[in-house]
């Protein structure tokens, strides 16, 4: 809840100081003049101040929850107590009562410690010494070296003078103290705001843990080579996916035969979520390279298909008289006309199958591999290595990108006649 | 013999719901080489099917058609199209396109590079010649269309509306243009039209036609084509006899159309 409403505020304050502050200068271009902006779609361009504030934003944010060192220590939110805390008991046995102290060492979960000596003072309770890691709560058999135990009949009635009865809670100094349902005290460390590195480790260390498993590798393969497996899976993928769905659709587009034969299977499959072809795969073809390329390939199969058939039936029918007209062929209208005519098509479909693709092999290599970046996230995982986990969805993320934006530039190099027609 | 004709041409359409349309009945028209025809109808008179008929698009169900003494049973570059819009290759620079009939005859390059050449020259595009086709205007794609028609050397022009999407002034440098291609070539032309003065300026000859079923009604052969070979055509506008025969046309249309509205009314 926390962390939302300073996002929002980050948010409403960075509104305000770029568009009513810093911003009043704005080219004066033709759409800067345009006085009906809202409803129209044209006029809405991504504010880049807004664009570069958000990617800060959420560094800042991860950093303010995991206390990380690349932020000054006053903008980290408060962090678990790290320390000694110490709080008195009150024992209750035979119609007697006395007082004695708890002094606990709460310590990081990767740095241990020894459990403090105490003296054990006087009176029939004893003082106690124990020792909590942070984000962990202890409980704190208070009785064990008093005279009078729990079997004996002794029992905790108060902490720091507070009454309490099992099942409730009293709050000190580094934390708070719940009495168990056997009456034993537990002890709970304050975790503050911020995230255990086990959850969300701060982006500094997963920055140095990329740096090393990009030269140490990560279960006997180097960071390249996983995703070069992965991003070599697709490509096999798509690209057999794309010489046979791509003639296949043509088909599909130029005769009743193979239209009427393939509809039905490609109007089917075509629902049908890669991920859920998984199973079958793997036991017909087993986890290694064979099964995951034809996985893709069937992925991105009906998706080439379907684009080619749109693309062939998407051609104004005044081109294709045209061609006949001017003496072409059936042959020579398939080739300067019908393809270049689909090659739009085909293109958004190629983008979207990649897309497809990309998904469809993380998630198979989550599932079993020997390799690739879904297999490496995952194993992190099994290991609680978050910090890997991170850096292998922003990896997947960049790649993903890479490859949507890779396939644009290809899109308008090779068809700038897209969207013209 | 060389020329077209079309002998008894009938089209009927079955409908899905077990109804049918009669498109065209029993249709016969003479057209001598080099003539140019232009025909005006409303909407529904089935102008459009007998051009596509004719450009082989279509079959009819009675009637054939003859073109140089044989029979027509399919598209052929011997029959040009120029359609209204959307109908280049925009994948392709306005030379391929101009180019376009004579590579998928194999022509050799050189040749064809003169016949290009030639067609822009005429159609003023030469400085245009390496520009995509969505870089042109309206005017200037289809001044690419009439060029890439031409460049195929066809027997006879088929136009369906070329001009209909243009704004009045281009559309009125077009007829001009029109008018000279005509001439200079000596084609057979045949053009399909909504506009009155177009069909009155562009046609030697001029059908009108008439809905349900489509049939040709009346046939005129008019003065002002000749007349407006080379002229400014607002000149050819201010012949005594131009106005009198286009409010004379287009009340014949006007009939028609109410008519079908008084029909459909009496069906509802």
């Amino acid at each position: 809840m926390i962390p939302l409403l300073i996002y929002i505020a980050i948010f409403v304050a960075a509104f305000f100081i770029v568009t009513k502050v810093v911003q009043k200068a704005v080219p004066q271009d033709y759409t800067s003049l345009k006085t009906v902006t809202f409803g129209d779609e044209s006029a809405v361009r991504p504010n880049r101040a807004a664009g570069i504030i958000s990617i800060l934003t959420i560094f800042l944010m991860w950093g303010i929850f995991t206390g990380s060192s690349l932020l000054p220590g006053f903008l980290h939110a408060p962090g678990p107590f790290e320390g000694t805390a110490t709080f008195t008991y009150t024992a209750e046995a035979n119609g007697q009562t006395d007082d004695a102290e708890v002094t606990v060492i709460v310590h990081p979960r990767e740095v241990d410690t020894d459990t403090p000596e105490v003296d054990p003072g006087d009176g029939f309770a004893k003082n106690d010494g124990a020792k909590v890691a942070q984000w962990r709560t202890g409980l704190i058999n208070v009785d064990r070296n008093d005279d009078i135990t729990k079997s004996d009949g002794a029992q905790v009635v108060a902490i720091n003078g507070e009454p309490i009865a099992p099942g409730q809670t009293v709050y000190v100094d580094g934390g708070s103290v719940t009495l168990s349902d056997k009456g034993t005290p537990n002890f709970e460390p304050t975790r503050g705001w911020q995230m255990e590195p086990l959850y969300l480790p701060a982006p500094e260390e997963v920055w140095t843990r990329s740096l090393s498993i990009a030269s140490e590798g990560f279960r006997n393969f180097t960071l390249i080579e996983h995703l070069g497996y992965s991003l070599f899976r697709v490509i096999v993928g798509f690209l057999l996916g794309a010489l046979v769905g791509i003639p296949l659709g043509y088909a599909m587009g130029l005769s009743n035969w193979f239209r009427g034969w393939f509809d039905p299977i490609v109007e089917f499959m075509r629902p049908v979520p890669p991920l859920a072809l998984i199973p079958l795969v793997i036991i017909w073809a087993g986890i290694g390279e064979t099964g995951k390329i034809i996985l893709l390939f069937l992925a991105a199969l009906w998706i080439m298909a379907i684009a080619a058939r749109s693309g062939v039936s998407g051609v104004n029918i005044s081109k294709v008289h045209a061609a006949y007209s001017l003496g072409a062929s059936k042959w020579q209208i398939m080739r300067h006309v019908i393809i270049p005519n689909s090659l739009p098509e085909i293109f958004t479909g190629a983008r979207v199958a990649m897309g497809v693709c990309w998904g469809t092999v993380v998630a198979a290599e989550l599932v079993a591999a020997e390799q690739g970046a879904g297999m490496m996230i995952m194993t992190a995982s099994k290991f609680q290595n978050t910090d890997i986990v991170i850096m292998g969805i922003i990896l997947i993320g960049v790649i993903g990108f890479g490859i949507d934006m890779l396939m644009r530039w290809a899109e308008r190099v090779l068809v700038p006649w897209k969207g013209k027609g | 013999m060389t020329g077209l004709s079309i002998e008894n041409l009938s089209m009927r359409f079955e409908l899905p719901n077990g109804g049918a349309v009669q498109a065209l009945q029993d249709v016969s028209l003479n057209l001598k080489e080099g003539e140019l025809l232009s025909v005006l109808g409303p909407s529904g008179c089935g102008k459009t099917t007998l051009l596509n008929i004719v450009a082989g698009f279509l079959a009819p169900t009675e009637g054939k058609l003859i073109m140089n003494g044989h029979e027509v049973h399919g598209p052929d570059a011997e029959r040009g199209m120029v359609f209204q819009q959307g109908a280049l290759f925009e994948w392709m620079s306005v030379r391929e396109n101009v180019a376009f009939g004579p590579s998928m005859k194999g022509m050799p390059k050189a040749e064809k590079a003169e016949i290009v050449d030639h067609l822009l020259d005429v159609v003023g595009l030469q400085d245009f010649k390496e520009k995509a086709i969505y870089e042109l205007s309206g005017g200037m794609q289809q001044r690419v269309a009439l060029a890439r028609c031409l460049a195929n050397d066809p027997d006879v022009i088929l136009m369906d509306e070329p001009l209909g999407a243009l704004d009045a002034l281009t559309r009125e440098k077009m007829q001009s243009l029109v008018l000279k291609l005509w001439k200079e070539t000596g084609k057979t032309i045949i053009l399909i039209t909504h506009s009155v003065e177009e069909a009155l300026l562009l046609g030697e000859r001029l059908i009108v036609m008439a809905p349900r079923p489509g049939r040709i009604h009346t046939e005129y052969r008019l003065p002002f084509a000749e007349l407006g070979v080379g002229a400014d055509l607002r000149e050819v506008k201010k012949h005594p006899d131009f106005g009198p025969k286009r409010e004379e046309i287009l009340s014949m249309i006007w009939d028609m159309e109410e008519e079908i509205m008084g029909r459909t009314e009496d069906a509802a």
